[in-house]
């Protein structure tokens, strides 16, 4: 507005990949998922893939609304169901690539039974999850990630409840990818984000991000930089770590890294098997599972 | 030539097996369901033979998800269908109203058993008509349909899936356990000789396609994942780029267009029969399972020297709404058999506008109607409309 008139119009390195008519964008200053975003748009890049065969879909809330600016096939559902949509679109066009764009609220309240299915079906495609450990769209109210003791506007004296640590829960249910980095992690979050859409079955990386706007302010991290800072003193890099020997900790170490790489069948391969007719009966009564004695 | 997705010939199989088959011969290859009285067993019938055609047949994990799968699938370019009863219904409310927001075309087929709640799982109903029209929250209009017997079951599947791919919406088979569960006679004709409908898709440069612009038919064309067009689909309010767009003007705009995409269309749409209508004094307007009751109470009235007649309505919604107010005018009464107490009743009764009494013969469900109870109502308001 205030740049004279001179001023050379410069493309946005990511130019193709954005909706650039839609900007500005509804992310406040501060908040994380632009960063993410950001590094998302450059994984796409990296993978080679075609652009008209990736798509993204997600459900509601703020990390929602990546699938409003990104130039590609998107989808914005209800709330929590981008998991089952996302499934009924890629076993339709089995050669797109499909991204799954959504907050924590969306993926692991009102969606996680959808999330620990597509999870247990290995499901071809990868779900990126900000994790801003509150309900920001709505003003700042109490997520299954909020962690015990913090405050929001739904638990003003503390949250009451112990939150789930995700990237435990997707290794449970049978993830073959699991990542957890904070939006500080530019470079090594972009790595992740880049294999794990070109790894066939279900991928998930979780990316602790700033929401100084509805979260941070009613706790210890009032602004931005607060919270930024709080990412680079705690964080420790722990690649190929069980997630359960990674939890998430506010209060000692910050774990992240890429912890499962794993190879397992995806739904698709298995439908396949199942019809092909080469399966034998179950259970197989031949093969020895255990000596006696 | 044989073709495994259609079983050209004469079979004797239930509803639901039915319902299949139709969605099978439609063009459907992707089912997204969960298990559900009475009607699992359109979803095993699409299990085994999905894959016998190359389809896909997924169990989700309940029935929002399998309703999130099918518009996945849609916008994937696959037709696309769930089969469910009352209490799934409900969980896919959600999900349908996404599907009328996005103009995405899928079939859910609802064979209805006794409610509310968990109810009567395993007897008729016919009490989720209304939830049909209006279950969803917001404004919109729907397209229903309600078969009354298996080969019906087999029809009005292949129209539903027509009437969506035209319409771009989830079309619904109100169907019921009896006529999900009743084997009957069904003839599947050759496979040219079914007709098919496919959505339109757009043909023109991508920078200049606007995905929400209706045609002159008041329908957009439909750009599939990976056609190249890259558009953005949002269950927001959307302007004709497909863009959310928070204000009242566009607001007006879309749901318009998406009431009035079904209201120009109605007469191509609305599909009823009539039979002994040409003297008929008193007329049963009826449908689904209804409609068996109500044909046996006519065939009998006719006997006693009764001048009765049947309207059988084959789509529920959109109502027809002209023909009614027009029949009202030239009887003495209408009478409507349901297996609830008052609900397709009320839109008779709004439509014959008080030209002629209007009487429902109803109950909570569990049972078909029987003829002899519509034969009393008929007495009844025979009497009173002398």
């Amino acid at each position: 507005m205030n740049q004279p008139a001179t001023a050379p119009c410069l493309q946005h390195p990511q130019e193709e990949l954005l909706r650039s008519e839609r900007i500005p964008h509804i992310w406040c200053s501060g908040c994380g998922i632009g960063t993410v975003f950001s590094c998302v748009l450059s994984a796409i890049r990296k993978t080679g893939l075609a652009l008209d065969d990736v798509a993204m879909v997600s459900g509601i809330g703020c990390t929602g609304r990546m699938a409003g600016y990104i130039k590609v096939d998107s989808y914005h559902t209800t709330h929590g169901r981008a998991i089952p949509f996302a499934t009924g679109l890629k076993l339709a066009r089995p050669e797109g690539a499909v991204l799954v764009a959504s907050g924590d609220g969306d993926l692991i309240a009102i969606g996680g039974n959808h999330f620990i299915h597509a999870a247990r079906r290995n499901i071809d495609m990868t779900v990126i999850c900000v994790n801003n450990l509150n309900y920001g769209m709505t003003g700042g109210q109490q997520a299954p990630s909020t962690p015990f003791g913090a405050k929001t506007t739904t638990s003003p004296t503390g949250s009451p409840e112990v939150p789930f640590d995700f990237c435990q829960l997707a290794a449970a249910c049978g993830a073959v990818y699991v990542s957890r980095w904070t939006s500080i992690h530019i470079r090594r979050l972009t790595e992740s984000l880049t294999r794990a859409i070109l790894k066939p079955g279900f991928s998930f990386v979780e990316v602790l991000a700033a929401c100084p706007t509805a979260f941070g302010r009613r706790n210890r991290m009032r602004a931005a930089l607060d919270i930024i800072r709080f990412f680079h003193e705690r964080s420790v890099i722990k690649n190929n770590t069980d997630p359960r020997e990674a939890p998430l900790d506010f209060e000692g170490p910050l774990v992240v890294g890429d912890f499962i790489d794993i190879e397992r069948p995806t739904f698709s391969d298995n439908y396949s098997l199942v019809h092909s007719g080469q399966l034998g009966e179950w259970p197989n009564l031949d093969r020895q599972t255990h000596t006696a004695g | 030539m044989a073709s495994k997705a259609v079983l050209t010939g004469i079979h004797f199989m239930n509803g639901d097996e039915a319902c299949a088959e139709g969605a099978l011969a439609a063009g459907c290859r992707f089912f997204a369901g969960y298990p559900i009285t009475p009607a699992t067993e359109v979803a095993e019938r699409m299990s085994r033979r999905l894959p016998q055609v190359g389809g896909i047949y997924i169990q989700m994990e309940d029935e929002i998800a399998s309703m999130a799968a099918l518009l996945g699938a849609s916008w994937g370019g696959q037709k696309a269908m769930t089969s469910t009863s009352g209490p799934g219904f409900s969980l896919m409310m959600e999900n349908l109203g996404l599907g009328i927001c996005t103009e995405t075309p899928c079939v859910l087929c609802n064979v209805q058993r006794g409610g509310p709640s968990t109810g009567l799982p395993t007897l008729v109903g016919q009490a989720d008509m209304m939830q049909a029209r209006w279950g969803s929250h917001g404004h919109y209009e729907i397209i229903a349909l309600s078969p009354s017997s298996p080969q019906e079951m087999f029809d009005f599947t292949i129209r539903a899936f027509n009437l969506s791919e035209t319409y771009r919406l989830p079309v619904l088979v109100m169907a019921d356990e009896v006529v999900g569960h009743m084997n009957e006679r069904v003839v599947i004709p050759e496979d040219d000789a079914i007709e098919r409908v496919d959505r339109k898709r757009p043909s023109g440069p991508p920078g200049e396609f606007l995905p929400y612009r209706p045609e002159a038919d008041g329908i957009a064309p439909m750009a599939c994942f990976g056609d190249g067009y890259r558009i953005h689909v949002t269950g927001l309010t959307h302007g004709e780029n497909g863009y959310p767009a928070m204000e009242d003007q566009a607001q007006e705009l879309m749901v318009n267009n998406l009431v009035n995409k079904i209201k120009k269309n109605r007469d191509a749409i609305i599909s009823y029969e009539t039979e002994y209508l040409d003297d008929a004094e008193i007329v049963l307007v009826a449908y689904g399972i209804s409609v068996r009751s109500a044909r046996r109470a006519v065939r009998m009235g006719r006997e006693a020297g009764l001048k009765l007649g049947m309207v059988k309505l084959n789509t529920v919604w959109p109502f027809p709404e002209d023909f009614i107010r027009d029949l009202a005018g030239s009887v003495r009464a209408l009478v409507m058999p349901e297996i609830n107490l008052g609900q397709m009743v009320l839109e008779l009764e709004r439509c014959a506008g008080g030209r002629c009494p209007v009487r429902l013969v109803g109950h909570a469900g569990g049972s078909i109607i029987r003829p002899g109870v519509i034969l009393d109502a008929v007495d009844a308001v025979a009497k009173e409309a002398v």
